[in-house]
């Protein structure tokens, strides 16, 4: 066992529940509360998309009125309110992207578990770590108070779009848009502390002799993940702080009156916006490699070539933003050059899909819980990115631009693939985190419930996308009724799903059965974490591990 | 703590300092909309102190554990990784503000088809006057901190440490108060806070690195207390170092301003001087 220290003592945790909590310096504690607070505030994104497919359920517009917001459809007149519409389109982009899965994945998992899996006591910089959650708690605040702000069109909020170009974000009137800019300038810079200590543990803190490509697939991912974030968000924060100068302070960087140019914000924004999506899913690719070999009974297969696809995928990531903007009028050389570097990007993403198949190629599959989540995300993220290699091509985009088939896609890869990584890793790591096993049944209902509700949810829009209805509406024709309708069905499965989850996860941390091992799964799940009591005490690695507690050398 | 630590990495007790920078932080932007939007400006000021106020705490304690021995070899090289990365998140920043002036120098949008825009008329300024003189200034500073620092790791020398930092801070002064002087010249010469993507870009690029020279110097002066206070040792210095760091990665950004900006970037406007 590594942690010899550990056993035959009675642990003691002297703490306080506001010192342990609100004044943290663990690892482990700051995972948990980032877990939690992404989840709170997954829920009201979510609570928001609910309610807009309930609005595109039908043609017409029969909730969102000016009349005053509905629930329940009545005969009453109705006025449609396109600013709640767009309110709630950029609320949803905003807390989804910045203060949910990035909060989840790396700081949640990152936190917990990269120290672990390394073998380090702690983070580098502990104290600086319960800055990055306390500066995402502020700037979760920050955006909550500017969706409750006045501000475009005499009402609350802002309805911009998540991506906040201008002129629509230079021009909307009222505070919200500037609470806007500065929750994201504050989760910015919550994820940039993080991503430093992020990189400073695993540089300097790896448990001796494990060289840098024995380090476990989801430190890897995390590492470089931190990258992306290091490099990208400062930029984000660069071309925001542009905007808050344009709205306040007379500047014209994306003015065309005063020689600006709003195109440029496009480039800026994406140049941050393309690293962002691979800042999303890489944490992903770590948890689910880890749990493929877990329940295939293999270790992962071609441990190398998976690491540098981790890099590879980074590194490109920061040369194809364009992608984004073929539509806004730039050279065809130019789109010729970001769609070629685009489609490189489906090699590396290949090589990770394959060596997943080939890892549960032969091995002795077992179906728990964690394993259908991350089988569910091979299917969706695969699905995702080949219609990511459809879009990536500029003539087909023409056509796809800002249409459904777009939403589609990137919720393939990002509510399907990321949040099932998410859903996958929580099951994996549950046990280990509370000292609890799930009610099986109860992790495999919600598997499927949100199979179905979020294939049912997506899948349609692919179809109307090619239709031609474009995103951002509130209302649309008659024409796109029936896919829009089974649409909304499965959003509000999905949404069953999600609330039957927290009723599974309030179950298993009061009264789920004991774990009493360290490692409830089998040998395969073999890094340091599985190696500590569940749940590992306050503090780990005390005796630092030795090589023969992590090295198998069965991969590599 | 529970049990003995076997290892040489730094765990550290609780502390509310997090808690309180990261409310201090809220109400500072929340106080700073209030503040644009002509309401008022106390609850900016409110956040900003308890801002700063945690920075003090804060780094008071990260000193008093340095002193105390916390700090040890292993601890040391991870603050130093931290710094460096914290500077590259800094340059990616700059990146922004860079990429906007390369922008619009280049690429004007007088020049688009069908534009209406016509590039304004600018007072020239001459970079080989003052420009020139702040950039001796800082290159100036940059050499006393490296004198400082050689003191202290090659001849343990304390004088020439505190000689050579406060030489470096007095310099730093020098070009705060100057740009401040050149700020107000260039307005009164006709240039614009705002109005045009020239003046924008130049007040965003060149006032963020001002404030990031008021930081360094602030950086710099802790460095001169510490020294004078005998904190630093020939072989564990990792504040003054990182001030170091920082103040070289002011001068670099300040050289890519003078000769993109300064020089090549006024000569692109129509006007004379």
């Amino acid at each position: 066992m590594a942690d010899a220290a550990i056993h035959g003592h009675e642990h003691e945790d002297n703490r306080g529940f506001f010192t342990r909590w609100f004044m943290s310096t663990n690892h482990k504690d700051i995972g948990i509360l980032y877990l939690i607070t992404s989840a709170l505030v997954g829920f009201i994104a979510v609570a928001f998309t609910v309610y807009m497919r309930l609005e595109l359920m039908e043609p017409g517009v029969q909730y969102m009125c000016l009349e005053g917001a509905r629930f329940i459809a009545s005969s009453a007149e109705c006025t449609p309110n396109g600013h709640l519409w767009n309110v709630l389109i950029t609320g949803h982009g905003i807390l989804m992207m910045f203060f949910v899965v990035i909060p989840a994945l790396f700081g949640g998992f990152g936190n917990y578990f990269m120290p672990l899996q390394i073998g380090a006591p702690d983070m580098a910089f502990p104290r600086l770590n319960n800055l990055s959650y306390w500066l995402y708690v502020a700037g979760t605040s920050l955006a909550v108070a500017s969706i409750l702000s006045p501000g475009g069109n005499d009402q609350l909020g802002s309805g911009v779009g998540w991506v906040l170009y201008p002129p629509l974000s230079t021009t909307e009137a009222g505070y919200s848009m500037d609470l806007a800019i500065f929750a994201v300038h504050v989760s910015g810079a919550s994820s940039i502390l993080g991503a430093i200590n992020m990189i400073t543990t695993f540089l300097n803190m790896r448990a001796p002799g494990m060289t840098l490509f024995k380090v476990p697939l989801f430190s890897w991912s995390i590492f470089v993940t931190s990258w992306l974030i290091l490099l990208a968000l400062p930029v984000l924060a660069g071309a925001i702080t542009m905007l808050l100068m344009d709205r306040n302070f007379g500047f014209t960087f994306f003015d065309p009156a005063g020689g600006g140019d709003p195109v440029l914000y496009q480039h800026i924004l994406w140049f941050f916006g393309h690293p962002e999506v691979y800042i999303i899913i890489l944490p992903g690719f770590g948890i689910i490699s880890h749990v493929i070999a877990t329940f295939s009974r293999k270790p992962v297969f071609g441990y190398l070539p998976m690491v540098w696809a981790i890099i590879a995928i980074g590194v490109l990531g920061f040369v194809v933003w364009a992608h984004h903007m073929y539509t806004v009028g730039m050279s065809l050389n130019q789109q010729a050059y970001f769609m070629l570097a685009t489609m490189v990007i489906a090699v590396p993403t290949g090589v990770k899909v394959f060596s997943w198949i080939a890892t549960m190629w032969g091995g002795s599959i077992e179906f728990k819980t964690p394993m259908l989540w991350a089988f569910g995300f091979l299917f969706l993220f695969t699905v995702g990115g080949v219609t990511g290699v459809v879009l990536s091509q500029a003539a087909v985009d023409r056509y796809y631009h800002d249409t459904y088939y777009v939403v589609a896609h990137f919720h393939y890869v990002m509510s399907l693939g990321a949040v099932f990584a998410i859903f996958a890793g929580i099951y994996f790591y549950l046990p280990k985190m509370s000292g609890r096993m799930y009610p099986e049944w109860a992790g495999k209902l919600h598997f499927w419930a949100m199979f179905i509700g979020s294939n049912l949810t997506f899948f349609p829009q692919h179809f109307l996308g090619r239709q031609g209805m474009p995103r951002r509406y509130i209302d649309y024709p008659e024409a796109y009724a029936l896919w829009n309708y089974w649409s909304s069905i499965g959003a509000f499965l999905a949404f069953a799903s999600f609330l039957f989850f927290f009723a599974v996860m309030f179950y298993t941390l009061t009264r789920g059965a004991r774990v009493t091992e360290n490692n409830p799964w089998n040998e395969y799940a073999d890094t340091l974490e599985w190696t500590l009591p569940s749940p590992p005490p306050e503090h780990t690695f005390e005796q630092l591990p030795k090589q023969e507690d992590w090295d198998k050398r069965h991969a590599h | 703590m529970a049990h003995a630590k076997n290892h040489d990495y730094h765990i550290l007790n609780p502390s509310i300092w997090p808690l309180i920078g990261a409310v201090s932080a809220f109400v500072m932007l929340f106080g700073a909309v209030l503040w644009m939007k002509g309401i008022t400006p106390f609850m900016f000021l409110i956040g900003f102190v308890a801002v700063l106020y945690t920075m003090f705490g804060w780094w008071t304690d990260v000193v008093a554990e340095s002193r105390q021995g916390d700090h040890t070899p292993v601890v040391r090289i991870g603050l130093r990784y931290g710094f460096v990365l914290f500077i590259m998140s800094e340059v990616m920043f700059f990146a922004a503000w860079f990429w906007s002036f390369f922008k619009h120098a280049i690429y004007p949008m007088s020049e688009y088809v069908g534009t209406e825009y016509v590039q304004p008329e600018i007072y020239h300024v001459d970079a080989f006057h003052l420009p020139l003189i702040n950039t001796l200034i800082l290159l100036l500073s940059g050499c006393a901190v490296t004198w400082a620092h050689h003191a202290l790791v090659h001849e343990n020398n304390r004088k020439d440490l505190v000689w050579g930092l406060g030489i470096s801070i007095i310099l730093g002064i020098a070009f705060t108060a100057l740009q401040a002087y050149e700020y107000s010249y260039l307005l009164y010469q006709g240039w614009e806070f705002g109005n045009d993507k020239f003046f924008s870009n130049f007040f965003m690029a060149t006032g963020f690195h001002g404030v990031h020279v008021i930081i360094g110097t602030i950086f710099l002066f802790v460095c001169w207390l510490r020294a004078m206070k005998g904190h630093f040792t020939p072989d564990k210095h990792v504040g003054f170092e990182a001030a170091a760091w920082y103040w070289h990665f002011v001068d670099v950004v300040w050289l890519f301003l003078f000769f993109a900006v300064y020089i090549w970037g006024v000569a692109q406007m129509p006007g004379a001087h």
